[in-house]
């Protein structure tokens, strides 16, 4: 066995470093010998984790060289913002391809699933983010990249670090405010409606195509009326919440509790079961599948729902009330800031949903252990 | 005389399918006493299900009548007068063997501490103690089947409706269960329906044997086979056994002839 372990990242990045050498130095800002530091950290990153070296090893290796390249790059960029040379960019795609291979190496070559599981499982997409903005902070600000069209994520960085204050009160407002409570009662009430419907028939077959033409109705359409109906301040978001999230649970319910088997519910009928005997202890169970896809879906339509409601008239306050107005005044980094917290609290929202919803239909093929 | 507990008076049933109706049984009378341990053997889908499933008003038959226990097969239902095992178990994925078995006894209201005692007595019948707090998914599919057979006794029905509860079972299992469910009939005299495939099967447990003949589903004839309460496995080796097999098979193979 040779004492190599050639993989096409590292071969990529060792091309890709080594055509960065025709185009020294790579910023404005970076001395050559600087420059050639950079190249000699991939060099040595990419050649050492070709040979068979464990598993640990070559992971530290890759993450060490990938990280202090990318580090080294994003310096280079201090006040030489446009100057990146074809060199720049192709050392910065050599520490990609090393991350890349530092991925595949954590997650154990493709091939061991499972093993380790735990810490990957969180490794992996961590790195996967610190590398989406590595990347993005150095092609939007090596290639002087107008602020207005994106900032790098160190400016949008600064921004929320000095307006916490602000994020903090637009949080409030949109978050607990509207979404969550519109999100609690239009799943709730789409929930008790189709337990409902399912037991009085013609009820879910009046309501179905109603559900049908309200969520085909534009939102744009809905939110200015809401704020006719409830004003200005957060019932009026809640209420477009409301409309949004009752359909998707009403519906989602209902084809839930069809999902039980026939002869489950024969089983339930021997036993001379009531109607809602057969619904607590088998259908709404079999439901909660469907039950939690609505409120995954919900949790994102409800977010969305109250952040461009927004838009529509509102109080001084608020996410959407934010970005529509930092819009217009051409502060795109503030507008990025509310992003980053429309997704963070979007995302822990979700994954709060998901990690719930293991627990609760732990019985299901998908998640069986 | 024993009293008769399900009684069938020219039964018919036709199903309306999309592809025209399919005469699922035809003409079935039958009348089955009480501590009975009935056979219905026969070709696949010539009724047998559907005739257990009549009896247990899962199904309306479209003409004829049947009574079970001197009331409509619904009132009888209602009355939990059976307990029924499915083709399949049919145990719920999301609840532990134990509280499989206890879903009936909550349905009835029963209190928490019998519950218990009849979870536990039927699981040790079935030799499933031990396994209580497994999920359906991680046993075999026998003892899954074997799960679904402490839950329909466990509520101590009078009268047990059984569809091909050991067809899935390998031989060794099969042949200890068809022998506690002897033992069982014996001792607590329940009435008991059974579909099966198997005429050693059929043989060995039935009091009588109802040979069915398919399209339409129909009875071909009745067997008596009365080998007395007390049955050792080996009695399959005896000439009189070997006799009513044969008489079985005949019925079956003429049963089979007859729409060729
Ligand atoms: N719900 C139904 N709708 C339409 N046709 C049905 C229905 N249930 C049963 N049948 C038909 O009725 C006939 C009898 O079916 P049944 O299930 O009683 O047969 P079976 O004797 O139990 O067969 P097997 O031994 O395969 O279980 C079959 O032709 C079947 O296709
Ligand atoms: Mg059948």
């Amino acid at each position: 066995m040779s004492a190599l372990r050639p993989n096409w990242q590292a071969l990529a990045a060792l091309v890709a470093t080594l055509y960065s050498l025709t185009a020294l130095p790579f910023t404005a800002g970076m001395s050559a010998p600087y420059s050639l530091a950079v190249a000699a950290i991939l060099i040595a990153g990419a050649c050492l984790s070709m040979l068979r070296l464990p598993s640990g090893v070559e992971a530290l290796v890759l993450m060490v060289a990938s990280f202090a390249a990318a580090a080294l790059l994003i310096a280079g960029l201090a006040e030489a913002t446009g100057t990146a040379t074809a060199g720049y960019f192709a050392s910065l795609t050599a520490a990609w391809l090393l991350a890349w291979r530092l991925v595949t190496v954590l997650s154990g070559d493709g091939r061991s699933k499972g093993q380790g599981f735990g810490l990957v499982s969180i490794t992996v997409p961590v790195l996967f983010g610190i590398w989406v903005l590595i990347l993005w902070e150095c092609i939007v600000r090596g290639a002087g990249i107008p602020f207005v069209l994106l900032p790098p994520p160190s400016a949008i960085g600064v921004r929320i670090g000095n307006s916490l204050p602000i994020l903090a009160a637009d949080f409030r407002q949109t978050v607990l405010k509207a979404v969550l409570f519109g999100y609690v009662v239009g799943s709730l009430s789409g929930f008790l409606v189709a337990i409902l419907a399912d037991r009085f028939r013609f009820f879910a077959n009046g309501l179905l195509p109603i559900g049908n033409m309200v969520s085909a109705l534009p939102m744009i359409g809905i939110a200015p009326i809401m704020v006719i109906w409830f004003g200005f301040d957060w019932q009026s978001k809640a209420a477009v919440v409301v409309v949004m999230t009752f359909f998707p649970m009403l519906v989602n319910t209902l084809a839930g509790l069809a999902a039980s088997g026939d002869m489950e519910r024969d089983l339930m009928r021997t036993y001379g079961a009531s109607h809602w005997q057969v619904l607590m202890k088998l259908r709404l169970q079999a439901a909660m599948p469907f039950i939690f896809n609505a409120l995954k879906i919900n949790s994102t339509l409800a977010l969305i729902g109250a952040i461009v409601a927004e838009f529509f008239g509102t109080p001084v306050v608020g996410m959407g009330f934010r970005i529509s107005t930092e819009v217009g005044r051409m502060n795109l980094d503030m507008v990025w800031a509310e992003i980053a917290l429309a997704a963070v609290v979007g995302s822990l929202f979700y994954g709060a949903l998901a990690l719930l919803e293991r627990t609760v239909t732990f019985w299901h093929p998908s998640y069986r252990r | 005389m024993p009293e008769t507990v399900i009684s069938a008076q020219n039964l018919d049933l036709t199903f309306e399918t999309n592809d025209g109706p399919v005469h699922a049984l035809k003409d079935i009378t039958l009348d089955i006493a009480e501590g009975e341990f009935i056979s219905l053997i026969g070709p696949s889908g010539c009724g047998k299900t559907t005739l257990l499933r009549v009896i247990a008003d899962l199904e309306q038959p479209t003409g004829g009548t049947m009574s079970v226990n001197g009331m409509t097969p619904e009132q009888a239902r209602l009355a939990r007068a059976y307990g029924y095992v499915f083709q399949q178990a049919a145990l719920l994925p999301w609840r532990t063997i134990e509280k499989n078995v206890g879903l009936p006894l909550e349905v009835m209201g029963l209190d928490a501490a019998t519950r218990s005692e009849r979870v536990r007595s039927n699981l040790e019948l079935v030799n499933l103690a031990g396994f209580e707090k497994k999920f359906p998914w991680q046993l075999s599919g026998g003892m899954q089947q074997r799960a679904s057979i402490a839950r329909a006794l466990a509520v101590e029905p009078a009268m047990l409706l059984m569809d091909e509860p050991f067809g899935a079972l390998d031989e060794i299992v099969r042949d200890h269960l068809n022998e506690q469910l002897l033992k069982l009939w014996a001792k607590t005299k329940k009435t008991v329906v059974f579909v099966t495939h198997s005429i050693p099967e059929a043989v060995f447990l039935s009091t009588r044997i109802v040979v069915m003949s398919p399209r339409p589903g129909r009875i071909h004839e009745i067997i008596d086979c009365d080998l007395g309460p007390d049955r050792p496995l080996d009695i399959r080796e005896t000439p009189e056994f070997l006799k009513i097999a044969h008489q079985v098979r005949e019925g079956l193979k003429a049963g089979h002839s007859y729409d060729e």
